[in-house]
């Protein structure tokens, strides 16, 4: 009985290290071979990525993966991600770019490459009028509900005096659920994802409360896959230059998408 | 793709602290959901009409639906009824609730397996319904069905990998925390499969030998 146990578990452990075979760099090739390009997007993030009606992705993320294919002239097809599993998707190639409102910061950059920005970004803290927050230091002794993995999660995290209580949460969805449903007292989050939940919780009398980070988002592709970056660096280029950007921007954000960095 | 183990054992203390609090929602789950379950199993086969129809909904409610649909109801319904509870007590209280109702079978089963004739000797000594039953209905019932009861405590364990959701800091929600800070996934989920593959092993015997010693033993 000991001794299967212990056979079982090296097995376990050989299979684990067998399984992750060493991949060339070879997106950009790959998508035009296959006249399709695998997009990771979010679905829980509106008005960036979000499940509309028809119970279809629609957002500014969803028309920028559109755009960049149809620009290559290939297909696309939409993976649906969350925060936290964005980048793992990038890293073990179930996708080729990751368009899901993914903030540039030197931890992600020593595992995926970043493109250019294509649209403006910022993440802060919210919570009722009558919690009275005006900088980290007011957050002491209070919950504060955050998507694990997310940009806001690790500004938040340097920012925060210990005596904070953060609970992470999965998703957008069930950080947001916990805010609504009174199980935390403070959110943090981006601001599109505080203002939808404020149109829709009037009763909450939630505010902003405090900046986190600007954070315009950029597109994500593979680790020295130079080849697909250069290329979708040229589409957002061409896009910022006939003004496709901007129209993307005041579409979903109502404001225009401004100086966006390299 | 290279693998670096190092990243993520370098957290090890949240990775121990993560099995702990999966370990105490384990414990407390199988202490709490065990008397529902027998309470449960009492109440369908030898209880009056309308208690066992109650236990019975009880029993078909929590079985039909999935466990994160019921952590969700606890977390985040019950605040509209006015009912707060902390992420390591809704928990708590889902897996509870939840092996309740899996246990309640599986004590039926073992109660309904009882010979005739050991219930008609009980009675027939003049033990009345509450000693019969803890005494000669109950242990024996129990043992028959411990291993299904010590599989599905196992399950119910594994199955606490989803209370991560709500911000209960058990195993797999430090694995993901550890992922999202280092993008180690891989490795983070390999460490996190093995100390579940551990725990559940460990558990496994320890039910066992507590089976036999405590609750239906000589």
């Amino acid at each position: 009985m000991q001794r299967r146990t212990l056979t079982t578990m090296i097995a376990a452990a050989l299979c684990a290290g067998t399984a992750l075979p060493v991949l060339a760099q070879k997106a950009l090739d790959d998508v035009m071979a296959r006249k399709l390009i695998r997009i990771a997007i979010p679905t829980d993030f509106p008005p960036y990525g979000f499940v509309g009606p028809d119970l279809q992705p629609q957002g500014l993320d969803i028309e920028m993966a559109r755009l960049i294919a149809t620009k290559l002239g290939v297909k696309v097809e939409l993976l649906p991600v969350t925060s936290a599993n964005r980048i793992p998707y990038l890293q073990t190639k179930k996708a080729d770019l990751v368009i899901s409102t993914l903030g540039k910061n030197a931890e992600r950059e020593k595992v995926i490459d970043f493109t250019a920005a294509y649209s403006p970004f910022f993440q802060g803290v919210f919570a009722a009028k009558s919690v009275a927050v005006k900088g980290p230091a007011d957050l002491a002794g209070k919950t504060v509900g955050v998507t694990r993995g997310a940009i806001e999660d690790m500004e938040l995290t340097k920012v925060a005096p210990a005596s904070a209580d953060i609970k992470r949460f999965e998703d957008n969805n069930g950080t947001v659920a916990a805010f609504v449903s009174g199980q935390v007292q403070v959110l943090a989050t981006g601001a599109s994802v505080a203002g939808n939940m404020m149109v829709r919780n009037p009763a909450l009398n939630a505010e902003y409360k405090f900046v986190l980070k600007d954070s315009p988002n950029f597109i994500g592709v593979g680790k020295g896959e130079d080849k697909l970056r250069l290329k979708v660096n040229e589409v957002i280029a061409a896009a910022k230059a006939s003004g496709e950007i901007d129209k993307l921007a005041m579409k979903w954000l109502s404001r225009p998408a401004g100086d966006l960095p390299q | 793709m290279q693998l670096d183990f190092l990243a993520v054992l370098a957290e090890w203390p949240a990775l121990l602290r993560g099995a702990l609090v999966t370990l105490v929602l384990t414990a407390v789950a199988t202490v709490g959901g065990l008397a529902l379950g027998v309470a449960c199993g009492w109440a369908r086969a030898w209880g009056a009409r309308p208690l066992a129809y109650v236990a019975g909904a009880y029993v078909e409610l929590i079985r039909n639906t999935p466990f994160i649909v019921q952590l969700f109801f606890v977390f985040f319904g019950l605040p509209s009824l006015g009912v707060k509870l902390t992420p390591e007590i809704a928990s708590v209280l889902a897996m509870v609730i939840n092996l309740g109702a899996y246990a309640a079978e599986i004590v039926r089963a073992g109660i309904e397996g009882t010979p005739r004739g050991q219930i008609e000797a009980a009675r027939s000594l003049a033990m009345n319904e509450w000693q019969v039953f803890m005494r000669v209905v109950l242990p024996p019932a129990l043992g028959r069905v411990w291993p299904a009861m010590v599989s599905q405590i196992i399950i119910v364990m594994l199955g606490s990998a989803v209370c991560g959701q709500i911000a209960t800091a058990e195993l797999s929600y430090q694995a993901n925390l550890i992922q999202s800070r280092n993008f180690r996934a891989f490795e983070a989920f390999i460490v996190a499969t093995l100390v579940y593959l551990l725990l559940s092993v460990a558990l496994r015997h320890a039910l066992h030998w507590a089976g036999r010693r405590f609750v239906f033993g000589r």
